[in-house]
Formats: C-alpha cells, sequence, structure tokens
C-alpha cells in the first residue's frame, strides 16, 4: 500500500465525515472524489487482492446487484455499492471504507463500465439489457453497446453474464471469449429493430427468438432459461422462484444473479432462498403507508422500466404519476409519449414532480383522469378511494417520496 | 359519416426514439375531441408504407435507423403522397431523411428522399441538445414554437424551402432558423413532442386537411408552455445565457 493511497484513503474518510455533518448526504460522492483526486490509482488499489462481480444495464442495476449480494452473502461477507453510488467515485468509495471484505459486487453506470473493467480486473461482469435511457447525456442506445463491446474485446479472463433476449447485449457480450447466457427476456425492443453489429433489420419470430437479416447475429442457446417463474440451470436442474419483491421481470434478473453467483460455487437452490427473502431494495418495491393510507413504490427511469412498472401495478389501483428532468433523470421528458399510459384509463391518477405539466399534458391524450398536483404528500392526498396508491416516479422523483414516507 | 382522416406513423420502430410518435397521437385526439374521426396507423419495418392518407408523421432515430429508414421509403409512395397535397410533419432524423442528402452513422454523405430542398452536414462544435424556442416564420400559426432538440446535424436551406421558425434560443437547424416548410411537408428540431408544446401547430396541420377547426381547452398545454418560456425566457442554464438571442422582429 503506497503512501499516496494512504493518505487518499484518509484524506477520502475525513471529507465525506464532514459531508454529512453538513447534512449534505452520506457523503459517499464527495468522499469517493477525493480519493481519486490524490491518487487516480485508488479504485485499481482498493480492488486489488478481491473477486469482484459487476452489474450494468439500463435497468435492474440496484436490484440486480441486491440479489447477487445476497445469493454470494450465504458464503462469505460482501463489499458492495448502495444508495446508486454508480460512478467511479462512489465506487471507490465504497472499496475504501471496506478493507475486509473479500468479494465484492459493484453496479456501474453503463457508459462507465470500459473504465471500471479495466480498473478493478472483475472475475464476473453481469450485462443485463440496454435501452434509451437519458439521450441527452448518451445520444444513442447503440453507441453504449459498442463501447461495451470493445471493452470486452482482448484477452480478459473474466466471465460474462449475459441476458441472451437483448440483442444489443448479446452483440457488446459476444466480444468476450468466456459467456455464460441467460435468457431473462426482453420487454421493450423498439431500440433492437436495426442489428446493433451491421445496421440492417432484426427478426423476430414472435416468441423469443431473433436473427440479423444482414450478418446473421442470432440469440444464443441459452445456459439458463426463464419460463415464467420458473428457472432452470444448465445442469437441467430446475427452481421456482418466489420472489417477495413483484415483477417478471426480476425473475429474469435473479435468474442472471444466480448464474453469476454459481461461479462461486453457490448453488441456485440456495441463491434463489436467500434472494426471495428480500422485501424492497433501496425503496423499490417498498409497501408502507402516509396518513394511514397504504401505498407503495415503484421506480421507473425509462420507457422499457416503465412498461415494467405499471405491468407491476395492481390493476384498479390510483396512481400517482411523478416526473423530474434534472441531470440523473434525464432533462427532456418527451420519452412520456414512449409510455402507454393508456392503459391506466379507467383508474384514477395524479400527476406530480417538477415536470408535472408534461405528465398532465400525457394523460390528458391518453384518456385518463387525472389532477395535477406538484407537492408530493399533496399528491398522496389527491389520489381518489381509501385503498391502496402505486406511486410510479422516476429516479429523482422517487428519492422525493422515499423521504416523504420516511424512507431513507 | 364521412371517412376517418388517416394519420400514418412512418416506421416508429426506426424513427420513434424521441417520443415523437406522440404527434400521432396529439392529431388524432384533437380531431376526436372536434367529433371528427380519425384513425392512426403504425406501419411496422416489414410493412409497406399506405398510399391512401391524410398526414404522414415521421419522428427522431439513431443515425443505422435512419439510414434503414431512408432505404424503406425509397419506393416513392411518401413522394407521391406529398406530390398529392398530403400533409407530412417530420421531426429530427425524420426531417434530415426528407432532404436532398444527410450524413450517416459513418459520417458518410447519403442520398435523401428529396421532399425538401435542403442538405443536412454536421454541426461544428457539440451536440445542439437542450430547449429550442422559435417564433414562427410561417402566418396562421400562434407562437412562440417550444421543444427540445438532440441533433448533431446542421440543416441548410435551399431556396424552394423555407424555415418553419427563426430561432431565439437554441440551435435549430445551425443557420438561425428551425424546421422548414415545402408545399404540403413541414420539418422541425423540436422534440417534447412538437405537437403536444404546440397544439397551435396540431392545429395548424389539422386545419389544412379538414378546414377550420373549432377551439378547444388547451388549459393544461398552456400551463406546459407557460413554464417551458419561463424556463428560458430566465435562462436557468448557461447555455441558454450564452445562447440567448433578442426576439426577431418583424422587417
Amino acid at each position: 500500500m503506497t503512501a499516496r493511497y494512504q493518505v487518499a484513503r484518509a484524506a477520502g474518510a475525513t471529507a465525506a465525515g464532514l459531508s454529512r455533518l453538513a447534512g449534505r448526504g452520506t457523503g459517499t460522492q464527495i468522499g469517493g472524489r477525493v480519493i481519486l483526486a490524490i491518487d487516480p490509482t485508488a479504485m485499481a488499489r482498493a480492488a486489488g487482492g478481491r473477486e469482484l462481480a459487476l452489474v450494468s444495464g439500463t435497468n435492474g442495476k440496484t436490484t440486480t446487484r441486491t440479489l447477487l449480494v445476497a445469493a454470494l452473502e450465504t458464503v462469505e461477507p460482501v463489499v458492495s455499492n448502495a444508495g446508486g453510488a454508480n460512478l467511479p467515485a462512489g465506487l471507490t468509495a465504497a472499496l475504501t471504507a471496506d478493507t475486509t471484505s473479500r468479494l465484492g459486487v459493484l453496479e456501474v453506470d453503463e457508459p462507465f463500465l470500459p473504465r471500471v473493467v479495466e480498473a478493478v480486473e472483475p472475475r464476473v461482469v453481469v450485462l443485463l439489457n440496454l435501452s434509451r435511457d437519458q439521450l441527452d447525456r448518451y445520444a444513442e442506445v447503440r453507441r453504449l453497446a459498442g463501447i461495451w463491446h470493445d471493452a470486452l474485446t482482448g484477452p480478459h479472463a473474466l466471465a460474462v453474464v449475459a441476458n441472451a433476449d437483448d440483442p444489443l447485449v448479446v452483440w457488446a457480450a459476444s466480444a468476450a471469449k468466456n459467456v455464460v447466457w441467460v435468457a431473462a427476456g426482453q420487454g421493450w425492443t423498439f431500440d433492437s429493430t436495426s442489428c446493433p453489429a451491421c445496421g440492417d433489420i432484426l427478426t423476430r419470430d414472435g416468441r423469443r427468438g431473433w436473427r440479423s437479416n444482414g450478418c446473421g447475429l442470432t440469440r444464443p442457446t441459452p445456459d439458463w432459461s426463464v419460463t415464467d417463474r420458473t428457472v432452470t440451470a444448465p445442469d437441467g436442474s430446475s427452481y421456482d422462484v418466489e420472489l417477495a419483491i413483484p415483477g417478471a421481470v426480476n425473475v429474469g434478473n435473479a435468474a442472471l444473479a444466480a448464474a453469476a453467483a454459481a461461479h462461486w460455487g453457490v448453488a441456485p437452490g440456495a441463491a434463489f432462498a436467500a434472494m426471495a427473502r428480500i422485501p424492497s431494495v433501496e425503496g423499490r418495491y417498498l409497501e408502507t403507508s402516509f396518513a394511514g393510507r397504504p401505498l407503495r413504490l415503484l421506480l421507473a427511469k425509462n420507457p422499457a422500466g416503465w412498461v415494467e412498472a405499471l405491468a407491476m401495478s395492481r390493476p384498479d389501483a390510483p396512481v400517482v404519476v411523478s416526473v423530474n428532468a434534472r441531470a440523473a433523470d434525464g432533462r427532456d421528458p418527451s420519452w412520456l409519449w414512449d409510455v402507454p399510459f393508456e392503459v391506466l384509463r379507467g383508474r384514477h391518477a395524479v400527476a406530480s414532480g417538477e415536470r408535472s405539466r408534461d405528465v398532465a399534458v400525457r394523460l390528458r391524450y391518453a384518456g385518463v383522469d387525472h389532477v395535477r398536483v406538484d407537492d408530493p404528500a399533496d399528491a398522496l392526498r389527491a389520489a381518489h378511494g381509501s385503498g391502496p396508491v402505486e406511486v410510479l416516479a422516476n429516479y429523482t422523483a422517487f428519492q422525493t417520496f422515499r423521504r416523504v414516507v420516511g424512507d431513507g | 359519416m364521412a371517412d376517418p382522416v388517416r394519420i400514418v406513423l412512418v416506421f416508429p420502430a426506426l424513427l420513434g426514439t424521441y417520443g415523437d410518435g406522440g404527434n400521432a397521437s396529439v392529431l388524432a385526439q384533437r380531431l376526436r375531441w372536434r367529433g371528427i374521426d380519425a384513425e392512426t396507423i403504425d406501419v411496422g419495418v416489414d410493412d409497406a408504407l399506405p398510399g391512401e392518407a391524410d398526414i404522414y408523421v415521421l419522428g427522431g432515430g439513431e443515425d443505422t435507423a435512419q439510414t434503414l429508414a431512408v432505404s424503406r421509403l425509397a419506393d416513392g409512395t411518401l413522394r407521391r403522397a406529398a406530390d398529392a397535397g398530403k400533409q407530412v410533419f417530420a421531426v429530427c432524423a425524420g426531417f434530415q431523411i426528407l432532404g436532398e442528402t444527410f450524413l450517416d452513422g459513418h459520417g458518410e454523405v447519403h442520398a435523401g428522399l428529396g421532399l425538401i430542398d435542403c442538405r443536412t452536414d454536421r454541426l461544428p462544435g457539440s451536440r445542439a441538445v437542450g430547449e429550442l424556442l422559435g417564433d414562427p416564420a410561417v402566418d396562421g400559426i400562434a407562437g412562440p414554437l417550444t421543444g427540445y432538440e438532440n441533433h448533431g446535424g446542421r440543416t441548410l436551406l435551399g431556396p424552394a424551402a423555407q424555415p418553419l421558425a427563426l430561432v431565439r434560443a437554441g440551435i435549430g437547424n445551425g443557420d438561425g432558423g428551425d424546421g422548414a416548410v415545402q408545399g404540403s411537408v413541414v420539418a422541425t428540431y423540436l422534440h417534447g413532442p412538437a405537437l403536444a408544446r404546440n397544439p397551435a401547430l396540431a392545429d395548424w396541420l389539422l386545419t389544412r386537411v379538414v378546414g377550420t377547426l373549432a377551439p378547444i381547452d388547451d388549459t393544461e398545454e398552456s400551463e406546459l408552455r407557460r413554464e417551458r418560456l419561463a424556463f428560458v425566457r430566465h435562462g436557468r442554464s448557461r447555455r441558454w445565457r450564452r445562447q440567448w438571442k433578442p426576439p426577431a422582429r418583424d422587417s
């Protein structure tokens, strides 16, 4: 351990502590930034000697990381980056804060995956899905797949666990030598109409199969398959996965986590049993109440995520739809028009968040009965009826609702 | 009862990255709210473009999808519809492919469909990303026009096309204007979608199809517009302060 790295760690801990004292959050980000400013190699040093799994993708990073941590903790303690701190500073802070755990699971913001792979030399990289998100930052989804493809090309010893149903992920992962394919599903296909490799049309067979008309890139045969709630492992053993958290999409995420955990010898049955006990993930899927009214929090950041969240929501419950457009959300909420809010017809909706006016106009054209209430507490009170309310919110709006209901 | 107004959404799987499919929904609903029957038709990438429709709507898309879309449209169906006076409303990548030339994903010059007298190359410097505000440059549209732009292309109009708007804040075409109007073809860089943020533009397009329209209550759209215009005018980001231009004046 170099003197520079030791000084960096001490300074980072001091900065994080001061930030906490000043009431400015957990201090994770500022601490990590201080460490990296003093020692740019700190992420690699902090990762040294550990066996790490990285998790990346547009949707499901935090949930899949949490599921994988639960599976690996059946073996030994695991270091991980909670609280959405998935940029290099957050990863560095998490790794320096825990010097003893030999195993680690880190979720990584998509464009930073190459830099993190190079620095921490992970044993396993889990690739979930890619779809449109924060287009003001990334401009194009396909470009992200290209960045991943380049990062995984070369003589890496790492194993990739990848979603066989997402053509963008398959093309990126196919650059790696050692890939375990998991049929984790793809609910949103509108960003993979054309082949990521050659640009020609992708033909789908109406089930899960797809093939490029140009270069022949095709869905790989999955090593792990998923049918409804049943996951079948490579040895042919099958598991009924009954998670406490909702959503068919999370059975796919659990299968990806189990496939990753298998690299450390965790048996699928033990892995799924550990995952089943997780009630919520950093506020996602949290069932709680506000002023005596039961409610559930669902996070949705982009069209693919909104489609999943709308499918998870109880069919008759009123809905609060809360949307912000800060930097972390993407500055342009045009994507509201990619989401089929028409499915909410017949239910009562409350448009909320800093972009409540965009939501209200969208709901008007979707034919959904709604009111607009900016304040989150008032929005919860405005939902019709007395039964459970479903709160669907994008990233920073979701954090606001967690605070309002006293979670985090 | 009259036949429904047919609104065709052109290849939303290729030209639908920025929510622009909403433009077709807005057009159809604004007709229905006035008691006029409307039908929207989403055209899949393997399907033929219907020749007999009233309005064709094209949206933004990624580079490879844009090139694929232009190859699918090269059969001349859209050109014949435009020549027959059918309305075409195109946004961003959809706008670029209607021109004479545009740049494909490799930066190569690619032939467009030639419905608009314009050529698209690259903006100098970085992409144009942010709120876009302009005053309508054609009669009959209550302005200003507001939306969000996200593109790397610069589009220079030839003499047969005129801009849809004169830019007050943001980049637009890159020459002080935004979009194009040429006969029955109308184009813009505005997302939002454009017709949700600008109901006056939606009604102007519809008037060209069905004639005079009864007024409807646009309170919620007006609230959204007020908020967005205030956001740009107050220059709440460095970008808008830097690119602020005085309002265009009538000469």
